[in-house]
């Protein structure tokens, strides 16, 4: 075997996706940024440039561009960026489900169901309600993205498991309203 | 003789050429790419389009191109065309597409298609194979040195099957397919070489058999595909089949007599559609024409007519413009430049829809049927080293997932996200000692598995027999930068390998792709040393034409008689040499001819600068 196959056998992958970027694990990402980074690491490793080199040297190109596009398209979604790190914590953030209503919400979520159900029988009037429920609910979710912001520059200053844990209720409140903003949507198109 | 020709010797440490091919439903094309620009190579009659159609005659070898298109005529049920369609696909899928092709679907091709044409059973990858084949000897011909690497496009949307076959055909072919490109990308590539600036483009692609829409950033010579779409059975050829059926009624009526079942007269029904679809791109009006067994058929075609019959094929490529600029996260406002790519966007009425639905005009200045090979040329140079400051980001056009309980498919893979891209996910046993586990995977954007592709089933074998829920497997599915599946496990409790046996739902297994290629490697050398004979052939008619001329004249009977005795003695060998099929034979009984001749070729100088001076004197 030739020295430099030797070396690029010995090569680890990177373990996460924030050491795919060469950070520590961090919330408040400026994106632009992280953009120009990824278009470096692009042209560096991407199988591209490797598609008469090695098969050691291929793998590893085709191995650490996935990564960094895997890495890229989650970190480019702050929610995505926030159930990653969670993860990596090793939170269980319910993979994208959640069926736990939010307490506070109870009562305006049985409020839009109610509509909800009266459009869908062709209630005109009800669908002036589901307007008014998606205007408030799209209204809630961002203020939570203003909280999240907090929280993510809170982590970053001082990484204590608190900001996690109230990260980790947000993202759930967070989704749930997500949910509800999709159901207005499609019961008013 | 260009002054860039560079002898890369023969040594294999020395890279060879890559070649850059648009293998075409109804036309392909071979480019590569000089040390200026990236250039089409053509063919033996000076076209570089080689028409996507294979001739199997009863006897002799297959014949690919022009000359085979001829055959759609006279044998159409052996000659094949548009391929292409029938790739990547089961017989369930194209039973709608063959009812209208002459050529006859053999038994026993649920999920791989055979073709029973010229007393043979062949599949689409070996018949796309015939014309790669081609393509190569072009190239070969007209670069004077072997090919064996090349870049290949596909649709943008094409599956991960549709790509397998495609990448088949390339090993079939004896290339090694380096990298298959989307059209789409491909032709920006093209574009973007002269341009070199930065911002939105959309590339809009309307061949023969398919429609791919692509949304693409371009920054520093970065060529990032934001979203693609498109429709795998979708262009010209349905233009093509739409007028036929109406000409076919129209005939009916006339005549009285209906020939849907008369191959030939499709066949030459078809052309004629075809040459007035092409005529109406310019004209107000076409003619379609057809004398057939002593009748005349004749119906003038209106462009508006024309125009108001082809607008709900038309039409149908305008939702997945509007799908992939939503999921590019653009506006029509927000594309600076859109280019055509194929041979449909010539026709004028899609160049209206274009420019209506992006409001802006659209580029044209590269000939729309070579854009995409050139473009492979110039992807094939950045894979070769040759071109250093540009990179191509391409996507996924389809989400990829596994079938979960209740025949839900949870996806893994969203589309347009960049490729190489990956996922993982694990899996245990449901019963103690259970050694297998079945993994399906699946292609498609809709919730239910009857509702999306399948794509192949993954058998993780050998597991360790171990209590139900214990064991514990990695998979990882990985689409590599051809936009095809890879997987690979691991038993994280022993953190060994895990072996997976892969059956693809659609298309040929590596076993079956093997033995394709050790069949068709005996055949391709024997082609490729038949065409070298017959190529020094026709050099040595040309000699010996030559040396029989000036053995007539005066510079002949005044060369000495050893020296005739050898040039007789060097054309007898040549003639002998003639009708081996030993080409490196009479390449060398060439070189000893022209070493004999010399004398002879110094004497009809003389006489001819002698004959000039006299000439003067005269005056």
């Amino acid at each position: 075997m030739r020295l430099w196959d030797l070396l690029y056998r010995m090569k680890a992958l990177p373990a996460e996706y924030f050491a795919v970027f060469g950070i520590s694990p961090q919330l408040a990402l400026d994106l632009p940024e992280l953009q120009r980074q990824f278009y470096v690491l692009s042209k560096l490793h991407h199988p591209d440039r490797f598609a008469r080199a090695s098969a050691d040297e291929q793998r590893y190109a085709l191995d650490f561009t996935s990564l960094l596009n895997d890495a890229w398209r989650v970190f480019r979604d702050p929610v995505g960026r926030a159930e990653y790190l969670l993860k990596l914590r090793g939170y269980d953030t319910a993979d994208g489900r959640t069926n736990t209503v939010p307490a506070e919400l109870l009562e305006e979520v049985f409020e839009l169901n109610m509509a909800l159900e009266e459009a869908r029988d062709g209630d005109s009037g009800a669908k002036k309600q589901v307007a008014e429920a998606l205007t408030h609910f799209t209204a809630l979710r961002q203020g939570l993205d203003v909280e999240r912001d907090h929280l993510f520059a809170a982590y970053d200053a001082s990484p204590a498991d608190t900001h996690l844990e109230a990260l980790r209720s947000l993202l759930n409140r967070r989704r749930y309203i997500d949910n509800l903003v999709r159901d207005a949507q499609q019961a008013l198109s | 003789m260009s002054v860039f020709q560079i002898d890369f010797g023969d040594t294999p440490d020395t890279p060879s050429r890559v070649v850059g091919i648009d293998l075409g439903t109804t036309n392909s094309l071979v480019a590569y790419l000089d040390l200026t620009a990236p250039h089409v190579i053509p063919g033996t009659n000076g076209s570089p389009i080689v028409p996507s159609v294979v001739h199997f005659p009863k006897s002799g070898e297959p014949v690919v191109g022009a000359e085979a298109q001829e055959a759609l005529l006279t044998d159409p049920v052996n000659t094949v065309y548009s391929a292409k369609r029938l790739m990547g696909r089961g017989a369930a899928d194209v039973a709608g597409e063959l009812a209208l092709l002459p050529f006859a679907m053999a038994e026993g091709s649920e999920s791989v298609i055979r073709l029973a044409v010229g007393g043979r059973q062949l599949t689409p990858p070996e018949i796309s194979a015939y014309v790669l084949r081609q393509l190569k000897q072009n190239a070969e011909a007209f670069l004077n040195e072997t090919i064996t690497q090349a870049v290949i496009t596909v649709p943008a949307y094409f599956n991960d099957a549709q790509r397998q076959a495609t990448k088949d055909a390339g090993r079939i072919a004896g290339l090694d397919v380096l990298r298959l490109v989307n059209e789409p990308t491909a032709a920006a590539l093209a574009y973007g070489l002269d341009k070199r600036r930065n911002g939105t483009i959309a590339v809009y692609d309307f061949g023969g058999g398919t429609f791919d829409i692509s949304i693409l950033k371009l920054e520093e010579g970065l060529f990032e595909v934001l979203a693609t779409n498109g429709d795998t059975h979708l262009g010209g050829d349905d233009i093509d089949d739409l007028l036929l059926r109406i000409a076919l009624e129209d005939v009916a009526t006339e005549w009285g007599r209906d020939l849907s079942a008369d191959h030939e007269a499709v066949q030459r029904l078809r052309r004629a559609v075809i040459n007035a679809k092409h005529e109406l791109s310019t004209l107000p009006a076409a003619t379609i024409t057809l004398d057939y067994q002593g009748l005349e058929y004749r119906r003038n075609l209106p462009r508006d007519v024309f125009e108001k019959l082809i607008t709900p094929i038309i039409d149908r490529t305008l939702a997945p413009c509007r799908a992939c600029m939503a999921d590019a996260g653009v506006t029509p406002e927000q594309i600076d430049e859109v280019v055509l790519v194929g041979g449909s966007t010539r026709i004028p009425l899609v160049r209206q829809a274009v420019r209506a639905l992006f409001k802006s005009e659209p580029h044209t200045e590269l000939n729309p049927d070579e854009v995409v090979a050139l473009g492979a040329a110039v992807q094939a140079g950045i894979l070769s080293g040759e071109v250093e400051d540009q990179l191509l980001l391409d996507v996924t056009p389809l989400s990829l997932g596994l079938e979960t309980m209740g025949g839900v498919v949870t996806k893994l893979i969203l589309r347009n996200s960049t490729i190489p891209a990956s996922a993982t996910e694990q899996f245990t046993t449901a019963v103690d000692g259970q050694r297998n586990v079945l993994i399906h995977v699946l292609q498609g954007e809709r919730e239910m598995v009857r509702d999306c592709r399948s794509l192949a089933r993954f058998d993780l074998k050998d597991i360790d027999p171990v209590m139900a829920g214990m064991a514990r497997i990695e998979v990882r599915f990985l689409i590599d930068a051809n936009g095809i599946l890879n997987v690979s496990a691991k038993d994280l409790r022993t953190g060994k390998e895990q072996s997976v046996e892969i059956k693809p739902s659609y298309g040929l297994t590596d076993e079956q792709v093997e033995a394709m290629i050790l069949e068709s490697f005996d055949k391709a050398e024997a082609d490729f040393n038949e065409r070298q004979v017959r190529e020094a052939r026709v050099e040595a008619d040309r000699i010996l034409a030559a040396v029989d001329k000036a053995k007539q004249s005066d510079a002949w009977f005044d060369l000495p008689a050893e020296e005739q005795t050898s040039v007789d003695k060097a054309i007898n060998e040549l003639h002998l040499s003639y009708h081996g099929d030993d080409h490196v034979l009479i390449q060398s009984k060439m070189e000893a001819l022209d070493l004999a001749s010399r004398g002879l070729a110094e004497n009809m100088m003389n006489s001819a600068v002698r004959n000039v001076l006299k000439g003067t004197k005269i005056e």
